[in-house]
């Protein structure tokens, strides 16, 4: 008896004196046998890919995960994800991922797209938040964007009516908004958001766009205690650069959702931040949040000077997914406090570490 | 073609009008335009459409400020009318619409488009029956008014004709709906060349074209083709190709890195908005619309505002600063430059402000001290 209020004093010292981070006890219950290991598969892709992905290997091997990857080298010329590749990812159920380079203007489609469709991962999620110590222009950030992420403007179908003139297919279908609004939703409901904002354009768009906002309509009348409000896409950008504290939840087709979703990272902190991941009925994978450039620059590579918080975060985020949340709440805090000390960051968040300076720190602060 | 002919009358004169005979219908405005650039006392005849709310109370303000700046301009001013009119399909009557076609400027206030059926929306029948294939918003932080970012100096030009606003949907079956996309050559053309003339007469270095070709290959790989064909005539302007999430991301993090920029209409419509949202609003917004045949109509893109309207107490700066961008389309720089000045002073200085900047000044009073400050 004693000795178990020992421990909690000391639990109590600790939270007191500490710098903020709570360490808290978890009250999450396994089944037997949840903690066998979990095979994960693991794409390092392009650019500054490898470099990231092989900072969360280091440090899931320095916290014991009970994860194990299956690396997979695809890039982003390949006209198709290999075979291998998408059975170890359909076996294993969840997969995270470095960036794949789309050539621009060239003839093949995104590879990220592809695996994006053939999975049927249709919510993207990216997590845009203010990090303790890191300063931005912006305060109270904390916007969770839902974006539908298969059909849209992204349905690739384009083709030229006559030499001079070419049409390109918006696809907006129920079945599709309606899925994306119910996850949005759920996610809302299951996370303790309290407001779900749907971005459009249907004053322009009526058809397409109007088809996504009913859809959302019928299911935010299921939810009761969560707030549904709507805005125009444009007046949705003004705010976020102007006043993005009243955001929480947004929920946006495919294109209006990369556009939100960069801007939000861009004023919390950055892409090299922000977590994200892409989720489906059946299959995950996660990678960095906002795809802005997400190769990077070759000069990031050669330097070694990536940002690797995005990637350790999204990692974060698949533990818990996995169902593993002490660890992924002993990774998220030991990442927040090497950003909030200031000592250890990389070039675009204003310092001058190299990616492994930071993981080294990130595995030091690990308890 | 048609800007090259508009260019080739302003340098040449009075004479062009013979030389080159009338490319368009009326050459009265031809001489008028010509006639400006040789001596400046000659008034010239432009549009103003008060339009609704704080509408005409922003209008009066322009038109003591020019007045008082000695701006050789004579308003001819329209109204939005209380009934359709048949020939225009909206409230835009069919004398507006040949008034500016005849006077080939205009200055527009906001108008509030009623709601109803049966009737196009107001800016969409301007734009529709102008042409006007350009939207021009220059967005500059403004010293003296401080927002989070300060040295934001960029223009965006965007196309204003198709693109994803062509409103081809249909239904294709219940529960699946099809929005259609059109870029085409023509139209990608027109607003690269204007996006190149801009940056070269008003000394910008470079332009970035905004674009989604990763994903849309065919449509803004079209649009991207344009421009770098626009790019080659003027070696003298860099020329650069961003993806338009790394540009939104670029814009809330170092709007330093831009200076002129050209999209379609999609993207120019969000990223327009963004731009003004760092300098500080649409309140604080100018804006111009580029048509054939040199058309140029500048308007205050903020709406109507009928809580405040006829209490003197709007801001007029958008509609002042859309009023300088047309008298620099009509290359009265001398003015347009003195009207600036006194208005970036009067913000700069923080005596004088209306409400929504954080002051308490009227209308009136504020444009007193614009008048006092030239």
């Amino acid at each position: 008896m004693s000795r178990r209020s020992l421990t909690l004093l000391k639990n109590l010292a600790r939270n007191a004196n500490g710098s903020g981070f709570q360490t808290r006890s978890v009250t999450y219950m396994p089944r037997p046998g949840d903690g066998a290991p979990r095979a994960v598969t693991l794409i390092p892709g392009d650019g500054i890919g490898p470099l990231v992905t092989n900072a969360v290997e280091q440090v899931m091997e320095a916290m014991h995960a009970p994860v194990f990857f299956e690396k997979y080298d695809v890039h982003g010329e390949m006209s198709r994800v290999p075979a291998e590749v998408m059975e170890s990812i359909r076996k294993n159920k969840v997969c995270l991922k470095g960036g794949l380079k789309t050539p621009v203007g060239g003839g093949v489609s995104s590879l990220n797209v592809q695996l994006r469709k053939e999975l049927d991962l249709f919510a993207s999620l990216v997590n845009c938040f203010n990090l303790p110590g890191l300063p931005t222009r912006h305060e109270n950030v904390d916007i969770v964007v839902i974006r539908e992420n298969t059909e849209g403007e992204y349905a690739g179908l384009e083709h030229e009516v006559v030499p001079g003139v070419v049409e390109s297919l918006k696809v907006i279908t129920k079945f599709c908004s309606e899925r994306i609004a119910k996850y949005a939703f759920e996610y809302a409901y299951l996370n303790n958001r309290k407001k779900v904002t749907a971005v459009h354009k249907a004053n322009i768009m009526k058809l397409a766009d109007g088809l996504f906002l009913e859809s959302c309509r019928e299911v935010a009348k299921k939810y009761p205690s969560i707030t549904y409000n709507e805005i125009i896409v444009d007046n949705c950008c003004m705010q976020l650069v102007a006043k993005p504290e009243q955001f929480d939840v947004m929920v946006t087709p495919n294109l209006y959702g990369n556009l939100v979703a960069n801007t939000a990272a861009g004023i919390a902190g950055g892409t090299g931040v922000m977590p994200g991941g892409n989720v489906g009925a059946d299959h995950a994978v996660f990678e960095q949040g906002a795809s802005a450039g997400n190769v990077g620059k070759d000069k990031i590579v050669l330097e070694n000077k990536a940002n690797p918080v995005a990637l350790l975060l999204s990692s974060a985020m698949m533990l818990r997914h996995l169902q593993f949340p002490s660890f992924a709440d002993r990774l998220e805090t030991a990442v927040k406090k090497v950003i909030a000390e200031g000592k250890c960051r990389t070039k675009d968040l204003g310092g001058t570490s190299t990616t492994q300076e930071v993981v080294d720190a990130v595995i030091a602060k690990l308890d | 073609m048609t800007m090259a002919a508009n260019l080739a009358r302003r340098l040449i004169g009075n004479r062009s009008t013979q030389i080159l005979g009338a490319v368009n219908s009326s050459s009265g405005a031809a001489t008028s335009v010509a006639r400006a650039f040789c001596s400046s006392t000659t008034p010239i005849t432009a549009t103003l459409f008060p339009g609704d709310g704080i509408g005409p109370e922003i209008a009066e303000s322009v038109k003591k400020v020019f007045t008082t700046a000695g701006v050789p301009i004579e308003w001819e001013e329209h109204y939005v009318g209380t009934e359709i009119d048949p020939r225009t399909q909206s409230f835009l009557t069919w004398e507006s619409l040949e008034s500016v076609r005849r006077n080939k400027v205009g200055l527009k206030g906001p108008m509030a488009t009623p709601i109803g059926k049966g009737h196009r929306s107001l800016n969409l029948t301007l734009r529709k029956e102008l042409n006007l294939y350009a939207n021009v918003r220059p967005c500059y932080s403004l010293p003296g008014y401080k927002t989070r970012y300060d040295d934001v100096d960029l223009i965006t030009i965007r196309e204003n004709t198709e693109g994803e606003y062509s409103g081809l949907e249909h239904q294709v079956v219940r529960g699946v709906v099809e929005s259609l996309k059109i870029i085409t050559r023509q139209a990608s053309l027109r607003v690269a060349e204007y996006a190149f003339l801009y940056a070269k007469t008003h000394g910008r270095e470079r332009v970035s074209a905004i674009h989604k070709a990763n994903i849309m290959q065919k449509t803004d790989g079209l649009f991207l083709k344009c421009c770098r064909e626009v790019a080659e005539k003027y070696p003298e302007i860099t020329y650069e190709e961003v993806v338009i999430d790394n540009c939104c991301m670029m814009l809330v993090k170092n709007p330093a890195l831009f200076d002129v920029l050209v999209m379609p209409n999609l993207y120019g419509d969000i990223i327009s908005d963004l731009c003004a949202g760092l300098v500080g609003g649409l309140g604080l917004t100018p804006s111009c619309n580029i048509g054939e045949d040199g058309v140029a109509l500048a308007e205050a893109v903020h709406g109507s505002a009928p809580d405040i309207a006829g209490k003197n107490l709007a801001n007029p700066t958008a509609l002042l600063l859309s009023g300088v961008m047309m008298l620099r389309h009509l290359k009265l720089n001398e003015q347009a430059e003195q009207i600036h000045s006194a208005i970036i002073n009067t913000i700069a200085e923080g005596k004088y402000r209306t409400a929504d900047l954080g002051g308490s000044s009227t209308t009136t009073e504020f444009t007193k001290a614009i008048c006092d400050h030239l």
